[in-house]
């Protein structure tokens, strides 16, 4: 890798032993991937390392070494939501134990985090990019993330620049202010393998579609024709809701960093097929594979009859209009079944500053609290990381928290009906 | 059968030792997880969903693998994993290393001075050539022979 000098003097530890350990970190990293040099970040790095888990002791002996040494990152950075939430959540004893013996670093790794450049006690979630957070960049910024589905949903519905970057490495070239040049931040990396055709009759569910399309192309960089006839005619807040949802499930269900949607995402609008590799591969997804998708989610509970006990919505973070959305829709669907309140305890998340800005509506946080549907801002897969929190069954609109838990996923319709007691079959509009 | 490859050396050195072999994936997290919570003195893949792997001692091993896949946290867990001694002796990739494993290998080596020889770009050829428990030799020019 070409250096400045400044690099090679920071490397040669002529600006202290602990910076040069950091660049040599990433320097080194880079050059695996054929990165020539480093370059400057446009925007705050984001980190996935938000747990305190117990078992991470060498990330807590580096994190004092940097901060003894004064070193912090460039810029405030947002991090991925807290894995508890004592105030919102009910844990029983035995529940408690376990988190405290698995999380027991919490309160010692967030104090950590704020000495290392942590924007505000708030920043924790995995859509930093919505602007009630303020973590927002823009087409064409460079950026060091490692959260895969806030790397997603910046790389394609934003345009923006970022690998799909391994903890530490994120922060660490958020110290630096630079990152390794090489893969997504290319624009030969940015080409797509893959051509999807959507050839369904009517817009699949986001999460589905993008569990389809993940699984199938895995970490390859998929071009989709045909959603744009669903989506092109939408508010831009409910395209933005319904990619970061399909973004999410496409980076967990595979592990898809980057994806172009025809006339829809910033790079499709302006280059459209010019985007398509030389050498791309097809593969076109009508109602069967949906349907095919959808039905090959194995039954991961203890007890496959269990009935839902727990419902989780909201992984990745709900955005402010989701949150409205699911509100006033449970409240409607209560009102229609004549029930008082929700058949199944649920939680919707949502990033902390996202939560108080929906606060600020007393008339909405009163429908939500009315029908004994919990808000939250955990994080839902940590969550679930309890042994015993995961014997518990568990439904989710998350594909997501369906592949890394024993949560079971539904459809947004059937999970509102679920809940609320409704017509299983009936759809949402 | 070829008995000796080539790969590119990530993280040089020169070893012997018995492999394990995988045609899926290593998850890093789901593998060394419960044995670090436990603080166990060998780690014992717990990844149910590798066939190949679950259950078998990884600490000291040659791991022979396409990549690595999960979490993003991956690449801490390989540090851990180091630092507590529980780290595997090498890892193979067949294919490209992936960043996760980059991470991993180059924060135990800087960070920890624990050096888990690693190569990657082995091809599947490899991949279908090593079987569990043959003995490999590691040589530090990215040279691989199989011993049996």
């Amino acid at each position: 890798m070409e250096l400045t000098k400044e690099e090679r003097e920071m490397i040669e530890g002529k600006h202290g032993k602990t910076l040069a350990k950091v660049i040599r970190t990433v320097v080194e990293y880079g050059t695996l991937f054929g990165a020539k040099r480093l370059i400057p970040l446009d925007k705050p790095v984001h980190l996935v390392t938000s747990f305190g888990v117990s078992i991470l002791k060498p990330v807590y002996n580096m994190m004092n070494e940097l901060i003894e040494n004064g070193l912090h990152t460039v810029l405030p950075f947002t991090v991925d939501p807290r894995p508890l939430d004592h105030k919102n959540i009910h844990y029983n004893l035995p529940e408690r134990l376990v988190f405290k013996i698995m999380y027991g670093k919490q309160k010692y790794y967030e104090k950590q985090l704020m000495k290392i450049g942590l924007k505000d006690d708030n920043a924790f979630t995995c859509t930093c990019y919505h602007k009630e957070i303020g973590n927002i960049p823009e087409k064409g910024d460079i950026l060091a993330w490692a959260e895969s589905s806030a790397v997603v949903y910046a790389n394609s519905v934003i345009g923006a620049r970022t690998n799909r970057n391994s903890a530490i490495i994120d922060l660490f070239s958020g110290i630096l202010g630079k990152t390794p040049e090489f893969g997504f931040l290319t624009n030969e990396g940015r080409k797509a393998k893959w051509l999807i055709e959507l050839k369904t009759t009517e817009l699949p569910p986001a999460q589905v579609l993008g569990s389809t399309i993940g699984l199938k192309v895995i970490e390859e960089v998929p071009y989709i024709k045909g959603l744009d006839k669903f989506l092109k005619d939408r508010p831009q807040d409910d395209i933005n809701d319904y990619l970061k949802d399909m973004g999410a499930a496409s980076a967990s269900n595979g592990a898809v960093g980057l994806f172009h949607v025809e006339n829809i995402t910033p790079e499709a609008v302006d280059e459209g097929e010019k985007l398509l590799s030389r050498d791309f591969k097809m593969y076109s997804i009508d109602d069967a594979k949906i349907k095919q998708t959808r039905s090959s989610y194995p039954n991961m509970y203890k007890n496959p009859e269990a009935n839902p006990r727990l419902c989780f919505i909201g992984c990745p973070h709900l955005s402010l209009q989701q949150l409205n959305k699911w509100t006033n829709e449970i409240s409607e669907a209560l009102q229609k079944t004549g029930r008082r309140k929700i058949k199944i305890k649920t939680i919707l998340t949502a990033a902390p500053d996202v939560v108080r800005k929906f606060k600020e509506n007393k008339h909405q946080l009163m429908k939500l609290k009315k029908n004994l549907v919990r808000l939250s801002s955990v994080c839902p897969l940590m969550n679930m990381n309890n042994p015993l929190f995961s014997k518990k069954a568990v439904i989710t609109n998350s594909n997501k928290l369906r592949m890394y838990s024993t949560a079971k996923y539904y459809d947004d319709h059937e999970i509102l009906n679920l809940i609320t007691g409704g017509d299983k079959d009936e759809k949402r509009i | 059968m070829k008995k000796e490859f080539k790969g590119r050396p990530v993280i040089k050195g020169n070893l012997t030792g018995t492999c394990l072999v995988s045609k899926a994936g290593l998850n890093l997290l789901a593998s060394f997880q419960k044995s670090l919570l436990k603080k166990e003195k060998k780690a014992i893949c717990s990844d149910q969903d590798n066939k190949d792997l679950y259950k078998k001692e990884l600490t000291g091993k040659i791991i022979c693998v396409p990549q690595t896949i999960g979490s993003t946290t991956g690449g801490l867990v390989i540090q851990t994993a180091a630092k507590a001694g529980l780290a595997p002796a090498a890892f193979l990739f067949s294919e490209h290393i992936d960043s996760l494993a980059a991470a991993g290998v180059v924060l135990s080596n800087v960070w920890t001075n624990i050096k888990i020889i690693t190569l990657d770009n082995l091809g599947n050829e490899f991949l279908n050539t090593v079987k569990e428990g043959m003995t490999l030799e590691i040589r530090e020019d990215g040279t691989i022979l199989i011993k049996e």
